[in-house]
């Protein structure tokens, strides 16, 4: 998780820099939503007009939507009515003062995770925080970007910054009434981060940032709205840890990404919000949008995504391949353990021609988890010699999980290449053994195994994060075989 | 260095060893002969720790120890080596990877420093000329597609790099052409040494041809029936195994 960040305590020094949170410091709105609400949000982020109406929009078209029960995971019913939707952060006083008030098990991990220090006082919310709930502040190297023309910033920022950008880029990925949980986002969406690298620029560093949920009573809506212009590129790294909660709390993101004439976005997450406790308790519900549009000719985007955490995990990032030539790529591992449940997948939308997609997917099933992959190819008529291979792999350790898959292909151009490879496997008895014969104690074998099975995935991350995601997934899977 | 007692083993209800008795000492090279269903791999598992096998009587000592009471990877850094008769594939894991895991468990076992990426190629390196092994493996996943040959030579590099005190070869002879079957036992012979000691595990007379052994025992219905110098071999081969069952009032 180190981002190289001379900035955490920079930050943490000049607290609340960027303004907008000061004034609204510790309060949470009450319960439940309205217009009122919406209204009340919009107000206290001061946003312009076109906002408020654009958020009312997508509150009215959810109203007339039901959410999606198609997915292969069940859970409590959610009552919306019972979530706060809107919480700035809370002042220093009412954090941890030290790492001593924090949960000894949560520290316990971050050691494992080889968290460095700081970073874990940042993580578990102590009060020398860089990251807030719902208010990001982590808008960091932001003088050195500049000078290149990027933009880097919270969405409010960007709100108040740069109108024009948001008002002609949001919502033409991931329109308000897509779905049920990204018409919710679209109504209330509290903060999340916002890019544009402009024409011909490559930007000189991985972007990232951490999301976190930290108040027990509030859902998370996080937008994020990434534009590379034409011949621009960027890496955008996400990654994810929650402290140990134990009730369910709803997290539903949108992420936007727009790629124009010749410009490539690298989107990478590793996600491991907490995914309940051993019997399944607590953790939390991700349901997240994330799509990117190839508007470009020649554009590329690709997602790579680890997922660990999460109680539920409903995530589909996709690609609309709209521009001649474009690339689209999914690269995924979905673990599951004890009672996660995990329905990701992708969908690749060839709409131009000569337009290419690579899904290689990774699903690991450990405990009683339960694992499905979902995907789509879809090949429009006028997309002739469009291009896919999708590779789906699933690996169960013990006989208690299970490993689900869901392609879907729908080709109207009958120029289209498409193969589909698809395997599951056990974690071999056979394997472990000959790994102990050799000396390797079990949890290194397994790690070993599990780890191999990913590694074409791991190679598209950015090496820290490579080896962050390698250790991710040794504590995800600790225990798991006898 | 090893003591087997009246070692008695069942795979689910079958009983498989009914009470073998062998003694190996350091530098001695021990051939287990005998027809398929005899009980050899069976007696090359349990020796290992693979858990498919329950011990159901008798003692191994080796070196000391209750071998019984270790866990496999225990066995294995105290210094037994089982060449396996399949070895196992591993996808993604890197054949260099597994083997300094490997090496590196042990060494830090017995209080030694672990050695770093460039020091165990150098090692490598020069343990893959004596297998005439190809460069290429340095790349490659543990056995993936490798063919039946080439896994055998890798067992026997495997021993080469970890140097263990008690090696058991289960059936390295199956599968092996001529060539490879030449290069494999070259192999092993570089390893014979006064203070290791060799359990070959084999159907066949014909490696015994490249391996001398210093004695050779002949496995039927779960014991030891008969015991011998290498000529016991080659009367074998001659007579065939009925021969001794003929020969032993069972």
């Amino acid at each position: 998780m180190s981002t190289s960040v001379p900035s955490i305590e920079e930050l943490a020094n000049q607290e609340y820099k960027y303004g907008f949170v000061t004034e609204i410091e510790s309060d949470t709105v009450p319960p439940g939503l309205s217009e009122d609400v919406i209204r009340l949000i919009s107000a206290k982020k001061k946003e312009p007009a076109f906002m408020l109406e654009w958020r009312l929009k997508a509150y009215r078209q959810w109203l007339k939507m039901t959410e999606p029960k198609w997915a292969n995971v069940k859970y409590d019913p959610i009552d919306y009515q019972k979530i706060s939707y809107y919480s700035a952060p809370k002042s220093a006083e009412d954090r941890p003062k030290s790492l001593d008030e924090v949960d000894p098990e949560l520290l316990a991990t971050y050691e494992k995770l080889g968290v460095p220090l700081m970073e874990r006082a940042a993580l578990a919310g102590v009060a020398v925080d860089a990251v807030f709930d719902s208010v990001s502040v982590a808008t960091t190297f932001k003088g050195k970007l500049s000078e290149l023309g990027i933009i880097f910033c919270s969405f409010s920022e960007a709100v108040r910054e740069h109108p024009e950008l948001v008002q002609k880029y949001l919502g033409s990925v991931v329109p308000t009434s897509d779905n049920f949980f990204a018409a919710l986002n679209s109504a209330v969406f509290s903060d999340g981060s916002f890019c544009y690298i402009p024409k011909g620029v490559r930007c000189p560093m991985e972007l990232s940032t951490y999301f976190r949920i930290n108040n027990g009573e509030s859902g998370q809506f996080e937008r994020t709205l990434i534009i590379a212009d034409e011949g621009a590129y960027v890496s955008y790294l996400e990654g994810c840890t929650a402290p140990k909660r134990d009730r369910n709390q709803l997290h539903a993101a949108v992420v936007e990404l727009v790629a124009l004439d010749n410009a490539t976005i690298k989107y990478s997450t590793v996600q491991n919000w907490y995914p309940g406790d051993k019997e399944g308790k607590g953790g939390i519900y991700n349901f997240v949008t994330k799509r990117g549009k190839c508007l470009g000719k020649n554009s590329k985007i690709s997602w790579t995504q680890v997922e660990t955490g999460s109680a539920i995990t409903w995530k589909y990032p996709s690609c609309i391949l709209q521009g001649e030539n474009s690339v689209g790529e999914f690269y995924s591992v979905a673990v599951t353990n004890n009672f996660q449940q995990a329905d990701t997948g992708t969908k690749m939308i060839h709409i131009g021609r000569n337009t290419r997609s690579t899904i290689v997917s990774k699903g690991i099933s450990a405990g009683f988890g339960q694992n499905s992959y979902r995907g789509a190819v879809k090949i429009l008529k006028n997309a002739s010699g469009a291009r896919n291979y999708s590779q789906c792999d699933s690996l169960l350790i013990g006989d208690k999980c299970g490993a689900h898959t869901f392609p879907v292909l729908e080709v109207k151009n009958n120029s289209a290449q498409i193969e589909h490879e698809a395997s599951t496997s056990r974690i071999g008895e056979d394997q472990l053994f000959y790994c102990r014969q050799r000396g390797i104690s079990n949890e290194d074998a397994v790690s070993m195994i599990v780890n191999g099975f990913c590694k074409e995935v791991f190679r598209e991350l950015p090496m820290e994060f490579a080896v962050e995601a390698q250790k991710l997934l040794g504590v995800s899977l600790e225990g798991s075989v006898g | 260095m090893l003591e087997i007692r009246n070692l008695q083993a069942k795979a689910g209800d079958r009983e498989i060893l009914r009470g073998i008795n062998l003694t190996v000492k350091p530098g001695e090279v021990h051939a287990i002969m005998g027809p398929n269903g005899s009980g050899k791999s069976t007696l090359a598992g349990v020796l290992a720790g693979r858990d498919s096998y329950e011990v159901t009587g008798g003692s191994v000592t080796f070196l000391g120890h209750d071998l019984l009471e270790l866990d496999p990877e225990e066995r294995a850094r105290e210094g037994v080596f089982l060449a396996f008769q399949y070895p196992v594939e591993i996808p993604g894991v890197g054949n260099m990877y597994f083997l300094r895991a490997a090496l590196n468990a042990i060494r830090k076992h017995r209080g030694e420093e672990e050695l770093d990426a460039v020091d165990f190629l150098n090692l490598a390196r020069k343990k893959m000329k004596l297998l005439e092994m190809d460069d290429s493996l340095i790349n490659r996943s543990v056995n993936e597609g490798f063919s039946g040959g080439e896994k055998k030579r890798n067992e026997i590099f495997q021993m080469a790099v970890l140097e263990p005190k008690l090696a058991i070869l289960d059936e390295t002879d199956s599968g092996l052409d001529i060539d490879a079957l030449k290069i494999v036992s070259q192999g092993v012979n570089a390893l014979r040494d006064k203070d290791r000691g060799i359990i070959l595990v084999t159907h066949y007379q014909r490696l015994l041809n490249y391996i001398v052994p210093d004695f050779v025992h002949v496995l039927s219905g779960g014991r030891i029936v008969k015991s011998g110098g290498k000529e016991l071999a080659l009367e074998l081969e001659d007579k065939g195994y009925a021969w001794i069952d003929d020969t032993v009032a069972v």
